[in-house]
């Protein structure tokens, strides 16, 4: 364990390291449920909860607003059913006309399979790709690993960290507060 | 974080609901079915108007049944925790299936009015209802409507029993039997629901066929118990029974799978129509014909934006599904359009072009809604309104959509 130094505010050390932000580390889910309601509470927003396995609540401590995915999907879906349709329409009914078993040129029972599929497709890979978009993916290097008592994340541990680019964020205040939320001592994290 | 509830202290039975709700029920029943009938014998709509209302009722409600009844066999079979709270208004509203049982006598009785393959006359006229008569006769179809019956009676018995007596003696081993009835449960259900629909509605037009009909009368019900069973849940809730068990973690999941259901409802219509539509066999398409036919064609549009688009609609953002009040209100609209599907399956053969609604569908509907309601209550009457000791109660209890 590294005795940082909480003299010097600035944000780069001697050897030219920038501090990313500080990581807590609690033992159970409830202790971090009631920390990250404190976190919430402060008015910090570049922050995260870091847990092995989905905690319920933890949405709700943390004030998570709603994704957007959601309408993003919708949108897609609707322009996929428009694409279906007009793609359709166009191509039978106005550039090629095609009669097909005395059915009108435009034809809507017709088209509606292509427009059901189309919605589908352009729901489904919009929701993938957003999700992961959304999620800030894909991300090749985190701070956060940089720290190897992090790994414990993965079985048995379970963190909050605060980001230095946080407009609440101060190296003593955000440390002290950290200190105060019942977890371990807050560390360093170095980008 | 969560609180474990006190089931000791939460109201989870009916008690003084249950002898207001049996009379109400019942005694609505009683009248509607007698001013049904006596509205059948003395008005000019006649014998042949009472039993078409009839038909409808008694496969709307018996749809409904079969609905709880695949709900029951589905959570087994996956094995499913989240509903165990809300599993046995499932299991309450499978109780009327006898009843309804009783309720198919008058449809024997009135053969000759609704199904024109019982008339003889008419089969000897007709070479394609002679080449059916090995299928549709009589007594066969007496035979298969007993029997499909006796297969659901029988499994509607055995899960509300089963889960019943877990209430007092908590065996696990009861929950393993139902695990394991329910997969070949789930076979016959399907086997059975098929040809009931297919001699009950189908037959009406014994000419036309379609080889989805089954799953379009499974689509329709499965959607309609759903919303029953939000609405109930929510008339509970109402009425403070189980205030805290059930959350609004379980709304969104029945809200969800009413949407879920809207949608295969209107995918299976529409596959049916799709075909129908393309292939243009004149004995097939006259169906789809007298559904287009003045009233009936506006009616089909309502179906498409009332029993689709617009379920589709409210329901499809997180937020109404996680309020009480929009899944309870969508519920008792899509029930409303589910009673208009199945009369739109029924009524085209009787008033073509016209709508043709009757005081008839109202009293019947009033009837054999009524002694629905009064056998569902009874069944439950004695019993808690959650499976206090299944296994699974704590997952059902403690559960949360992420």
């Amino acid at each position: 364990m590294s005795q940082a130094s909480t003299t010097s505010p600035a944000k780069t050390d001697a050897e030219g390291r920038r501090l990313w932000g500080y990581l807590v580390e609690f033992e159970t889910p409830e202790a971090l449920l009631d920390a990250a309601e404190k976190v919430r509470d402060a008015g910090y927003t570049r922050w995260d909860a870091h847990t092995p396995f989905p905690v319920h609540g933890l949405n709700d401590a943390m004030g998570l607003r709603p994704t957007k995915l959601p309408w993003l999907v919708f949108g897609a879906g609707l322009t996929g059913a428009l694409t279906g349709l007009v793609l359709q329409g166009y191509t039978n009914a106005f550039d090629y006309k095609f009669l097909i078993s005395g059915k009108p040129y435009f034809s809507l029972p017709a088209n509606i399979p292509v427009m059901f599929e189309l919605t589908i497709l352009f729901a489904a890979l919009t929701a993938f790709a957003g999700m992961i978009v959304l999620n800030g993916l894909p991300e090749w290097y985190h701070a956060l690993f940089n720290r190897r008592r992090f790994r414990r994340v993965t079985a048995d541990r379970f963190f909050i960290s605060v980001e230095a680019r946080d407009p609440k964020f101060h190296a003593r205040q955000t440390r002290a507060f950290l200190a105060s939320l019942g977890g371990s001592t807050p560390e360093e994290v170095e980008d | 974080m969560e609180r474990p509830i006190d089931l000791a202290a939460e109201p989870r039975r009916l008690e003084t609901l249950a002898p207001r709700a049996l009379r109400t029920a019942g005694g609505l029943g009683v009248v509607g079915l007698v001013a049904a009938l006596i509205q059948g014998i003395l008005t000019e709509e006649g014998m042949h108007r009472f039993y078409h209302a009839y038909l409808v009722n008694l496969c709307y409600f018996l749809s409904l049944s079969l609905g709880a009844l695949f709900f029951v066999m589905l959570q087994h079979l996956t094995r499913a925790g989240w509903s165990v709270v809300i599993r046995r208004f499932a299991e309450g509203l499978t109780a009327p299936l006898p009843m309804l049982a009783v309720l198919c006598i008058p449809i024997l009785v009135g053969r000759h009015e609704l199904y024109s393959w019982t008339r003889s006359g008419l089969v000897a006229e007709d070479h394609l209802l002679q080449l059916k008569q090995p299928y549709l006769n009589t007594t066969f179809f007496i035979i298969r409507l007993a029997a499909c019956f006796a297969i659901w009676m029988l499994l509607a018995r055995f899960f509300f029993a089963n889960s019943v007596r877990q209430d007092m003696t908590g065996d696990v081993n009861l929950t393993l039997r139902m695990q394991a009835i329910s997969g070949p449960g789930m076979v016959l259900f399907a086997i059975t629901l098929t040809v009931a629909a297919v001699d009950l509605l189908m037959s009406l037009d014994p000419h036309w066929y379609s080889t989805i009909f089954g799953v379009y009368y499974y689509a329709g019900g499965v959607v309609g118990f759903f919303a029953l069973l939000a609405l109930v849940v929510f008339l509970a809730q109402s009425s403070g029974r189980l205030p805290r068990v059930i959350t609004i973690e379980h709304y969104h999941d029945m809200g969800k799978l009413i949407f879920a259901f809207v949608v295969f409802w209107a995918y299976i219509a529409f596959s049916q129509y799709l075909l129908i539509w393309y292939a243009n066999i004149p004995e097939e398409t006259v169906w789809f014909l007298h559904r287009q036919d003045g009233d009936w064609g506006v009616m089909s549009l309502v179906l498409l934006f009332g029993h689709f688009v617009v379920p589709f609609l409210a329901l499809i953002s997180r937020r109404a599904k996680r309020r009480k009040a929009s899944v309870a209100v969508t519920a008792v609209w899509v029930l409303s359009m589910h009673w208009l599907d199945i009369y739109w399956l029924v009524m085209p053969g009787v008033s073509e072009g016209h709508l043709g609604l009757s005081l008839m569908d109202l009293t019947c509907f009033i009837g054999i809604g009524g002694l629905f309601v009064a056998t569902a209550v009874l069944a439950l009457r004695e019993h808690s309104l959650i499976p206090a000791r299944d296994p699974r109660l704590i997952e059902s209890l403690t559960f949360e959509n992420v």
